[in-house]
């Protein structure tokens, strides 16, 4: 665990606590059931956002792709009879399709990954929009689906299968990243892609895989999103979620530079805003200030983060200087 | 036309950065009518000097007396005020402008009432100038059309055009033919004798030997000692450089060159398509590749490896073509490049150094995909003993260390991969004299362990030095391959110049 994961698991806890002492509801297993799904759904992609921003790209079209996706998906089983475990491998497959796509116009035609996903975010988002007709896409009234609910909006032991398909796709993306070679290239690509093609990494693979992980993930954080809202309006649903992703990310610790992050601070990140949603509905600030309170707690934490840093370099060179001190008091050295 | 003559000295600067010492207690006096050559191997100091010179920053101790007032450091402004004036190394020309607005820019002359641009007036004010260095360019023409020669006469220009009293040139004539030299050096004898002091930064001792009045030299920071007019010679200036003779310094591989390993089979790069390039390089051998800045060395090198597509012919490695524009192809070959810019394209200075040395045999030392960190580590520790690597601590930023550290760190890379053929593009470039001698040490052992070395240098002592055989480049071309018995200085710029 790096330092900086320690820094933000220390503020959650804090949080945590003074959230709790101001209104011991927040600790009622309700509200902690509660916010525990809504950290599963949005920590998937979170998580896949990470992968991106890891290879100093940007990908802003996840909330029009949780839109479109989830669309698809209950359009597929309510209205055309597809059976769901084909609805969810098709979603799948389209999300590969989309990140392959973006990972090509990046990495082939040198598109900037802002561009790219800007696009991807309009097109995506009208393309949902027409597909319903800018109507809602839901399930038809009596339709069972006892396996599908069970696997998505179910629980066990009292756990939302959200949390627990957000902690397992984490343990996977930490051993990923952290751990093995494809990890260790993405990181590289990400730090300094002229390097990277030096040292004979196939740099263009990397970050066309870091799109279609990304995208992956996606569509099965919209797969739970659809099931979780049981229907989709495509005119809102998902949106900025991206920039959710976004702030997680850099709340754990990945610059948009690239090349550095760890999976542990993603989740921290995560947990970090859903808990601070539900103090403003705990506490009583009025909703309206939600987005006023997380943008604060990223500045406030950035500035500590980066002002920390500074004063660790300065501490390095004033090491640095007294060291020269104590060599220029010795004789000089004539060769 | 000048202000009274400058006396400048520094006294006792030191300056220090968080992984180096630049600048230990260095001192350099100069006055008006001078000629000062400064010398000193790259990562001496001189550029950092020059910074404090010209107020890009400000030195940690010592003091900087001009006429008589000292101060701690300067700023650039203040520097200007004071008549001391720069034409760096690398020219900026603004090339959207003309010679008298790149001349005067910021300093632009307005025309009444409106406070437009005006252009006749500058180009009055600016061309007195030109004729005094006997530019044969106007102050209408586009700095794009101008020859780095050119160029460099109206960099001067703009330093004259500031009252100037003391005038650096940095690496003047680095990029210039022979008799656009000559003109540059008579234009410095002729500022001389209108009283401007002049510190002259060059590798090119015959030019220091030609011009400078006294030699002032550093040595990893330090002053090295001082040569006074009389005492200017090129062995004692090289003595001052490296601290030692240069024969003892240098030494070629003692192997008998073994078969070809490296072989480009009319090679075309993207630079230079209309010309075609075969050139061999044999196992035990180290093949130097000269030739001026731009004559393509740098873009065969990239091409050999793959990271630049070519245009026609192919590379071969002991026989066997390997794939065009494919750095993984060229590696699965037995090539590795040490890129000519260690920092952007050799290291990632964020990352430690075990992580820096693995990167390229990481798929080798992982188990089904997983990177073993034991592994890992112990190959970083077995290549820092081997490259005697000074570093404390294989987990810290590889940007911490200095920047000969660094450059071993970039073989090191490479050697864990036991490759057949090692490009090394300018590897002593910016390092201090001991880490000098041990990429040398290096290259010598990997030849006479069979490796096929082509080490690309604009130093012209280390490529005579360390090489087998010499091949020059111009114009994208090799224009003659020089055997050992052939070797030298003016056989090799005959070859480099038309």
């Amino acid at each position: 665990m790096y330092k900086k994961d320690l820094g933000l698991a220390v503020l959650v806890i804090t949080v945590g606590a003074i959230v709790t002492l101001v209104n011991p509801r927040f600790v009622s297993p309700i509200n902690l059931a509660n916010t525990a799904n809504l950290i599963g759904l949005f920590g998937l992609f979170s998580i896949a956002e990470a992968f991106v921003i890891a290879t100093a790209g940007i990908e802003l079209s996840i909330g029009s792709v949780i839109a479109l996706l989830g669309v698809i998906f209950i359009d597929l089983i309510a209205s055309h009879g597809v059976p769901w475990p084909v609805a969810f491998a098709i979603v799948l497959a389209l999300s590969v399709v989309i990140g392959l796509l973006h990972g090509w116009l990046i990495t082939q035609l040198k598109l900037q990954p802002f561009v790219v996903t800007l696009c991807g975010l309009l097109i995506y988002r009208g393309i949902a929009r027409f597909y319903t007709k800018d109507g809602t896409a839901g399930f038809t009234f009596g339709t069972d689906l006892p396996m599908l609910e069970y696997i998505f909006v179910g629980r066990t032991a009292g756990v939302p299968h959200s949390v627990i398909a957000f902690g397992l796709f984490a343990v996977l993306a930490w051993f990923l990243l952290h751990r093995t070679v494809f990890g260790r290239h993405l990181l590289a690509v990400g730090k300094n892609e002229e390097a990277a093609r030096y040292s004979g990494i196939n740099t263009k693979r990397v970050i066309i895989l870091a799109y279609v992980l990304c995208m992956f993930l996606t569509a099965v954080s919209a797969v739970f999103f659809a099931m979780y809202t049981r229907s989709v309006q495509p005119s809102s649903h998902g949106n900025f979620y991206e920039l959710y992703a976004i702030a997680a990310a850099v709340l754990g610790g990945f610059s948009l530079r690239g090349g550095e992050g760890s999976i542990v601070g993603v989740v921290l990140g995560v947990v970090l805003l859903q808990v601070l949603q539900n103090l403003v509905n705990l506490l009583g600030i009025p909703s309206s200030l939600n987005f006023a309170v997380m943008g604060t707690v990223i500045l406030v934490g950035v500035i500590a983060d980066t002002q920390f840093h500074a004063y660790r370099q300065r501490r390095h060179h004033s090491a640095t200087r007294s060291a020269l001190a104590r060599v220029s008091d010795m004789p000089p050295v004539n060769s | 036309m000048f202000a009274a003559r400058i006396s400048l000295d520094l006294v006792g600067i030191t300056k220090v950065y968080p992984s180096a010492v630049a600048l230990n207690c260095v001192s350099l006096g100069i006055r008006g009518g001078e000629v000062v050559g400064l010398i000193g191997e790259n990562g001496a100091g001189k550029s950092t000097l020059m910074k404090v010179l010209g107020g890009a920053i400000a030195p940690d101790e010592g003091e900087i007396v001009i006429d008589g007032q000292s101060a701690a450091s300067l700023t650039p402004s203040a520097a200007l005020a004071r008549g001391i004036a720069f034409v760096h190394q690398e020219l900026n020309p603004f090339s959207n402008l003309d010679v008298a607005g790149n001349v005067l820019l910021g300093r632009e002359l307005r025309s009444r009432p409106f406070g437009f641009i005006d252009h006749a007036a500058m180009a009055d004010r600016v061309r007195p100038l030109l004729d005094m260095l006997g530019a044969r360019f106007q102050p209408s023409t586009p700095a794009s059309e101008l020859s780095l020669a050119d160029q460099q006469l109206m960099e001067i220009a703009k330093a004259l055009s500031t009252n100037v009293r003391l005038l650096i040139l940095d690496e003047p004539t680095s990029s210039l033919t022979l008799a656009e030299t000559r003109r540059l050096l008579d234009v410095i004898r002729r500022l001389r004798a209108d009283g401007v002091a002049i510190l002259f930064i060059t590798h090119r001792l015959a030019e220091v030997e030609e011009v400078a009045d006294r030699v002032v030299a550093l040595r990893d920071g330090h002053n090295a000692g001082e040569l006074p007019k009389g005492g200017i010679t090129r062995d004692a200036m090289v003595r001052l450089m490296i601290g030692r003779d240069v024969k003892q310094f240098y030494t070629p591989p003692t192997t008998k060159e073994g078969s070809v390993v490296l072989k480009t089979q009319r090679l075309r790069t993207r630079t230079y398509p209309d010309v075609s390039v075969d050139l061999d390089v044999r196992s035990g051998e180290i093949l130097g590749l000269a030739g001026l800045v731009g004559a393509g060395r740098t873009e065969l090198a990239r091409a050999m490896f793959g990271i630049d597509p070519v245009e026609a012919g192919h590379v071969e490695v002991d026989g066997r073509p390997i794939a065009a524009g494919s750095v993984p192809a060229a590696i699965a070959a037995g090539i590795c490049l040490v890129p000519e810019d260690r920092k952007s394209e050799g290291l990632f200075l964020d990352f430690s150094l075990a992580e820096n040395i693995a990167l390229p045999s990481l798929s080798q030392i992982a188990t089904a995909g997983f990177v073993d960190h034991k592994a890992e580590l112990a190959m970083a520790d077995r290549f820092r003993t081997r490259l005697s690597i000074r570093a404390l601590r294989l987990d810290r930023p590889v940007g911490e260390l200095s920047g000969g550290n660094q450059q071993k760190v970039v073989l090191a890379k490479w050697l864990g991969l036991k490759p057949r053929v090692i490009i090394l593009d300018e590897p002593t470039r910016g390092i201090d004299v001991g880490a000098k001698a041990e990429v040398y040490r290096l290259m010598r052992d990997l030849a006479e362990a069979g490796a096929a070395v082509l080490m690309i240098s604009s130093d012209m002592e280390e490529v005579i030095g360390v090489s087998t055989r010499v091949a020059v480049m111009r114009r994208g071309a090799i224009a003659g391959v020089l055997s050992r018995s052939e070797l030298s200085e003016e056989a090799i710029l005959r070859l480099a110049v038309e």
